[in-house]
This record gives C-alpha cells, sequence and structure tokens, in this order.
C-alpha cells in the first residue's frame, strides 16, 4: 500500500517539478493540507472532549486511575492456571498473565487441531466420492451458519449432562469423559526424559545441517547424498538409544476412581474442552473451504506437466503442488487463525477462565473500566500482530518470485 | 499435508462424472463404488449416517412429547418430559416458551408488532436482494423501512401504545443490531475505506489505517465490554445512553472496520484505467467518486459483503455476554425458568433452527451471486 503510494509521488516528481505552495483554493495541494487540517482538528476535538468527560467522571465518581492496581492482591479464584497461583497472596498482575496463558493455551491448540481438522473435511469435500463430497459439504454449511456462541453453549451443556465421575464413559479404561471432564493418563515424567528429548533436538539440528550439505553438494555437483539414513541414525536411532542407556523408564499414570472423582492422569476441564471443541469445529467449518479452493486453485496440468518432467509422486506433491496451494491457502487461513484466538474470548460465557474473562472480573472488583478493558485490547493486539507479522514474513518467504 | 496425494491429481475427473442418461446404476458405480477405497467409504458412512438419522428420528420424532399438562395457576408440569429424557426430545419447552423467545418481554398484546417488524426486515433483505432494485432509491427504501421498524417497534404514535426498549428482546432485537449495524456502518466504512486510499491526504489515511487495525485486531467482545462500561463514562455527567443504543454503536464501530476492508477490496479491483478516464474528463473527486468509482466497485463487492453481513447476524449473539436481551440469550432466559432447566439441547435446536434459516438463504444467495457476476465478468 504505502508502497505504491511513494512510488507514484517518485514518478509525478520526475515528470513535473515541484511547484511552491499557493495559498489558493486553486491548489490542490493547499487543499489537501487544509481539508486534512480540519479532520484531524475534528477527530482531536472529539477524542479530548471525551478524555475530558471521562476524566470528570472519574473524579465525581471517585474511581482510581493507573495501573497501580496490577500489583494489589487479586482474590480472584481461577480454576486452571499453568503457573502456580494462590488468591489470597498472587497480585491482579499475574492473574492476567494466568489469563493470557489460557487464552494461549486454547488458541494454539485450537489453530493446530483446527488446521488438521479442516484439512481433512476439505479433502473430503474434493473426495470423488459422493456421500463423502455431500456430507463434509453439509458439514461446512451447517457449522457456518450458527453463532459460535450457540454452539459453545450447546457443547457446554452437552459435556454437563454426561454422566459423574462414578459412571463415567470409559474409553479402554485409560481415558474417563465425566461431567468432571476428560481425564487422561500421563507419562511418569523422568530425567532420562529430558535426555531424550535433547537427543531429539540435536538429532533434529544435525538433520537439517546435514540436508543443508545435501542440497549444497547437489547444486555443485548434481549428485545428491542420501539423507534419510543419516535422518534416520539421528531422530530415531540417537533418542532411543540414550532413552535406552538411561534404563529406558515408561510408565504411565492412568486415572482411577477413588471416592467421588478421579485420582492421578490429567484432567481437562469441561469449560476448557467444550471451548476447544468449539473453536475447533466452528473454524474448521471455514478452513476446509480454504483448504478445498487452495487445492483446487493448483491447475491439473502442473501434475501432468511434473511428470513428463519424470519427477516422482513425493517430489511433485512438495516441489511442484503444495508451494502454489501453500500460496493461495497461507493469507485467509493467517486470517482464521487471528480469528480463533479472538473467539476464544467468548470463553467468558462457559466460565473458563482467558484473558477477557479475568480482566473482566478485575474491572468489575477495582471498578477500574478503562485499564481493564485497555489490558485485554493490547493483549489482543500484540498477539494480532505477532501472528501477522509471522504469516507475512512466512508468505514473503514463500511468495513467487516475479519479474 | 501428505493427504493430498490420493486426491489431488484425480479432481478434474469429478467434474466429468457419469455421462448423462447413464442410468442410476452407472451413477452409482461411478460415484460410490468407483474402487475398493470408494467403497468402503460408502458402506461406513452410509453406515453411520443411517444410525444417526435412525436415532435422531426416534429422538425427534417418535418419541417426542410435544405438550404437557398445566396445572390451575398455569405451571407445567413437565413429568412427561421427564420420563422420557434421553429417549424423546421435549418440544413442550419451544410450545411453551417460543413467543418469550421470539419476542421477549414486549407485552404479549403487541406482540403483532416485533412480528411485523421481523417480516419487514425480512421483506427489506428480499428487496435488497433483487437485481431490479440495485438502484438510487435502495437507500431510501432501507430509510423507510428502518423508520416504520422503528416506530412500530417504539410506538407512542399512531395510536400505538410506547413500549421501551427494556422491554424488547428476542429476534427483533437480533435483526436491528445487525441491520441497523449494516446500514450506519456501511456509509462509514465507505469514507473509511476512501480515505485509506487517499495518496493527498496522508494524515487522513494514518487515521483510517489506524482505527481498522485497532477495531480488526481485537475481539468483538472486548469493543462491546468498552461500549457497556466505558461509554457511560464518556458522556457529560447527566447524559446516559442506554443499553441497546450503545451495543449499536460498538456493533456499527467493529462493522464499519470489516466492511471498510470489504469496500477496499472493491477499490482495488477497479482498473486504473476509470481512475485515469475519469480525471481525463475533468470531474471532481467527489464526482469521480460518486459517478465512476462507487457503483462498479460496490457492484462488485455484493458477495463479500452478504458473507461479512452473516457474520454480523451471527456475532449479535455475543451481546449476551453484556447483558442484551437478543434471540440466544431469550433461549437462555426461557431455560432460567425452573419446569424447564434440563431441556436445554431442545431450545438450543431450536434456535440453531432460526439461525440458520436466515444465515442459510443469505449465503446461498451470496454463492449464486457470485457464480452470475464471475460469470459475467469473464468475457
Amino acid at each position: 500500500m504505502s508502497q505504491a503510494t511513494i512510488d507514484s509521488r517518485l514518478i509525478s516528481d520526475r515528470s513535473a517539478p515541484r511547484r511552491p505552495l499557493r495559498l489558493s483554493w486553486s491548489d490542490p495541494r493547499f487543499r489537501a493540507i487544509v481539508w486534512q487540517v480540519v479532520i484531524l482538528g475534528g477527530v482531536a476535538a472529539i477524542v479530548w472532549y471525551l478524555i475530558d468527560n471521562t476524566s470528570r467522571n472519574l473524579a465525581s465518581r471517585h474511581i482510581a486511575t493507573g495501573f497501580g492496581f496490577l500489583g494489589r492482591t487479586a482474590g480472584i479464584p481461577i480454576g486452571e492456571s499453568l503457573i502456580s497461583y494462590n488468591p489470597a497472596l498472587d497480585t491482579y498482575g499475574r492473574a492476567l498473565v494466568i489469563g493470557v496463558l489460557n487464552t494461549l493455551k486454547v488458541s494454539v491448540i485450537g489453530v493446530v487441531l483446527a488446521t488438521i481438522l479442516g484439512t481433512l473435511i476439505g479433502i473430503g469435500r474434493l473426495s470423488k466420492n459422493w456421500l463423502m463430497a455431500r456430507l463434509t459439504a453439509f458439514y461446512v454449511e451447517t457449522i457456518r451458519d450458527l453463532p459460535l456462541l450457540l454452539q459453545l453453549l450447546f457443547w457446554y451443556t452437552i459435556l454437563q449432562g454426561l454422566p459423574a465421575p462414578r459412571n463415567a464413559l470409559s474409553i479402554g479404561g485409560v481415558v474417563y469423559l465425566s461431567n468432571r471432564g476428560l481425564k487422561l493418563p500421563t507419562l511418569n515424567w523422568e530425567s532420562a526424559h529430558d535426555a531424550t528429548l535433547l537427543a531429539l533436538l540435536a538429532g533434529a539440528v544435525g538433520t537439517w545441517w546435514w540436508n543443508r550439505r545435501a542440497r549444497l553438494r547437489q547444486e555443485a555437483t548434481g549428485e545428491r547424498p542420501a539423507v534419510w539414513p543419516v535422518a534416520l541414525a539421528l531422530l530415531v536411532a540417537l533418542p532411543a538409544g540414550i532413552w535406552a542407556i538411561l534404563g529406558a523408564p515408561f510408565q504411565w499414570d492412568i486415572p482411577a476412581l477413588r471416592g467421588f472423582n478421579f485420582q492421578g492422569g490429567t484432567n481437562i476441564s469441561p469449560e476448557y474442552f467444550a471451548l476447544l471443541l468449539g473453536l475447533v469445529i466452528y473454524t474448521a467449518g471455514y478452513t476446509a473451504e480454504i483448504v478445498r479452493s487452495g487445492i483446487q486453485a493448483v491447475a491439473h496440468g502442473q501434475w501432468e506437466a511434473a511428470g513428463a518432467l519424470g519427477l516422482k509422486r513425493g517430489h511433485i506433491l512438495r516441489h511442484i503442488v503444495l508451494p502454489q496451494a501453500l500460496r493461495v491457502i497461507i493469507p485467509p487461513m493467517t486470517s482464521q487463525y487471528l480469528n480463533l484466538t479472538k473467539n476464544s474470548s467468548l470463553a467468558v460465557a462457559i466460565g473458563y477462565q482467558d484473558l477477557v474473562s479475568i480482566a473482566n472480573t478485575t474491572l468489575n472488583q477495582t471498578g477500574q473500566a478503562i485499564e481493564g478493558i485497555a489490558v485485554i485490547m493490547a493483549v489482543y493486539l500484540t498477539i494480532s500482530l505477532s501472528i501477522s507479522l509471522f504469516m507475512n514474513w512466512y508468505n514473503a518467504r514463500i511468495a513467487l518470485v516475479e519479474r | 499435508m501428505s493427504m493430498t496425494t490420493s486426491v489431488a491429481p484425480s479432481l478434474p475427473i469429478q467434474s466429468r462424472g457419469a455421462p448423462p442418461g447413464a442410468g442410476a446404476l452407472a451413477w452409482m458405480k461411478e460415484n460410490l463404488f468407483a474402487n475398493w477405497l470408494s467403497t468402503a467409504v460408502t458402506l461406513v458412512l452410509g453406515y453411520v449416517i443411517v444410525r444417526v438419522v435412525v436415532a435422531l428420528v426416534a429422538w425427534a420424532v417418535i418419541g417426542a412429547v410435544w405438550s404437557v399438562p398445566y396445572s390451575a395457576t398455569g405451571v407445567p408440569d413437565t413429568s412427561v418430559c421427564m420420563n422420557a429424557k434421553g429417549t424423546g426430545a421435549c418440544w413442550a419447552v419451544i410450545a411453551d416458551k417460543y413467543r418469550l423467545i421470539l419476542f421477549g418481554r414486549y407485552p404479549y398484546a403487541e406482540q403483532w408488532r416485533p412480528a411485523l417488524a421481523v417480516l419487514i426486515f425480512i421483506g427489506l433483505y428480499v428487496v435488497s436482494a433483487m437485481r431490479r432494485f440495485w438502484r438510487k432509491d435502495l437507500p431510501l427504501i432501507w430509510i423507510a423501512a428502518l423508520t416504520v421498524v422503528g416506530v412500530l417497534m417504539w410506538g407512542g404514535v399512531f395510536g400505538l401504545s410506547p413500549v421501551t426498549d427494556d422491554y424488547w428482546g428476542g429476534l427483533p432485537i437480533t435483526l436491528i443490531l445487525a441491520t441497523f449495524g449494516l446500514a450506519f456502518a456501511f456509509p462509514l466504512a465507505i469514507l473509511i475505506a476512501l480515505g485509506r486510499r487517499s495518496t493527498q491526504l496522508p494524515a487522513v489515511r494514518m487515521l483510517c489505517v489506524v482505527f481498522v487495525e485497532l477495531i480488526r485486531g481485537v475481539p468483538l467482545i472486548s469493543v462491546l465490554f468498552m461500549a457497556s462500561v466505558m461509554f457511560p463514562l464518556f458522556m457529560p455527567e447527566g447524559v446516559s445512553i442506554d443499553k441497546l443504543l450503545r451495543a449499536q454503536i460498538a456493533v456499527i464501530l467493529f462493522s464499519a472496520a470489516y466492511l471498510a476492508e470489504v469496500v477496499r477490496g472493491g477499490l482495488q479491483a477497479l482498473p486504473r484505467g476509470q481512475h485515469e478516464a475519469a480525471d481525463a474528463l475533468g470531474l471532481s473527486y467527489w464526482k469521480k467518486t460518486g459517478f465512476i468509482i462507487l457503483p462498479q466497485a460496490l457492484r462488485l463487492v455484493i458477495p463479500p459483503l452478504v458473507n461479512t453481513f452473516i457474520g454480523f447476524f451471527k456475532d449479535t449473539s455475543l451481546v449476551l455476554i453484556v447483558g442484551l436481551f437478543d434471540l440466544l440469550t431469550m433461549g437462555k432466559v426461557a431455560l432460567s425458568d425452573p419446569p424447564w432447566q434440563s431441556f436445554s439441547t431442545e431450545v438450543y435446536l431450536a434456535l440453531g433452527v432460526v439461525y440458520i434459516a436466515f444465515c442459510f438463504a443469505m449465503s446461498r444467495y451470496s454463492r449464486g451471486l457470485e457464480r452470475e457476476l464471475g460469470a459475467s465478468q469473464r468475457h
């Protein structure tokens, strides 16, 4: 946008030398300056009027201003949190950080799952099988015609209507679904697992380096050294070997019913589960359409041309088709990811304590509405801008290089 | 991502299909049992669909309870529904509460007025959808229709008893928020889009960019919160704006940012030659914009405009969180009545049917239009 305007100005500068500004209504540049002064002045006057009213109202209602409340003890009970939290001691600031983490927790996992589900459904819509194509089309149409909030409330009441832990639905005796949420088994974490993860990380770096070396070699000599044996050794054999040397610990913590509730394993609360379910099912309806149009955007001739060059199927997909499809898919996908993140704020309606929910409680307790809303907006703006910056960078990286 | 392997190369075959007149059997062989994978998919999906449909019919129709007896004081006796729970739906809750859900706490005897308002809204959508009315009169039709809706809802003139908006609720609120939102946001959005495209006024362009990116970067719920808790602080002492108006302003500001991007898309899609030709004729900026640019640009963006409107229509349900009585909130209010508390599935499904009816019609229309406009542009 700004690039284009700069360009056009340069061109007009070159073609016509800049005349001195005349203080006359017939000079377009003078008119432009006057209009901008008038419009900006009007906006500034409105803003000043609102600020003046607000400060008067705040004074007459004896509402404090500033962010001092962030350091005060919150006293908000928080059900689930990724970091330790004690309502009697910890501050509003820490409570809000928990809110941000809870928002991120549902958004990040939601984005991953919505991408997977949306891809599957988008491919299903292109299926040659009539039943599959119809069913997925029905899914997309129905899900997109229902308000997300209605869907969230629906899933939440369904989850609340599940039997009590005593009669929980069990999947293979390790996963339990009840009105207290979803109980999953966890791995008993030991230092050997840390070492295995580190080895995997080192293996990934090594594979990347080896792959890069292979590419440079191919570019130089035309011969490509095999990558997969090294990748296999570094990514599978190395971590597995280290894990085995350290005694191969492998112990599951399986949830078991004790009294009225489950012990052991990890719990996914019904609020989080309902929110995640609703967000994923809703967003998948949109991502499916994006994936479908992305795949359809690659002409069939591309497959045939690449085949005629003698490329293998996997290579065609990786080097010819996917890069072209992704170019169509990524920009709208980014806005769906942003939508999912923003939609996670509906958590407040079903009692999952995300940022909006905690900030809302905070502003009700302290009465400092402006600061509370400023916190919400600042956090979402930061998330939105970082996602779009990252996706713009990625998009630029894979963009078609045109002359 | 690797799943694309099996599908992508077979794409164009799909459009080829069976030759016409080949008969049902040939069609089934082509589309349901083409190979062993397709056959397996058909069998599994067919089994699941039959099971689900049978269970759904058994629950929603065969085992359903359509009405319940009332005690002398008018309290419903829901024991029949309670017994049928799990095997049959209790549609009696809808039969008992549909007036409350659709029209809220509007005085019972006067509920023909919101009903008529809903019909006017639907008529307005139908008229706006017809190409015949895409003329200069369309804004006048909108102004007339929205004025009639306002008169019907508020009353106080023509012998209609006045009803303050504290008593409004249900479907009219949903339609009012979405439609008035569009009506007021659209002119604003055009100005913002023009401002954002302006090369002469960099300060105005900055202002428009900041507004659009700010609003689009935050969730609607935070704008609604802002409207409900911050607007009262903005007003001079003694002046208060009521809840519905505050939410309406929030919806307008929010819609304007999104619509501005839609309009900008149309402006960008217009060939440069149109600008240059208008300049060559010596038209002023506003004449050029009003007679040459906008009529063409807005025509281009009608399909995305309808899609955006579907979004607003669904998003109005968020006013539930700030305590306004739209369709979804009224469903929750109906569910707060003790005898009906455990029949939320039925109520949510009924609300879903209303939302789908509106959104499905609009999205079908938008897609049809997109095809038509796309086809007419190609030659």
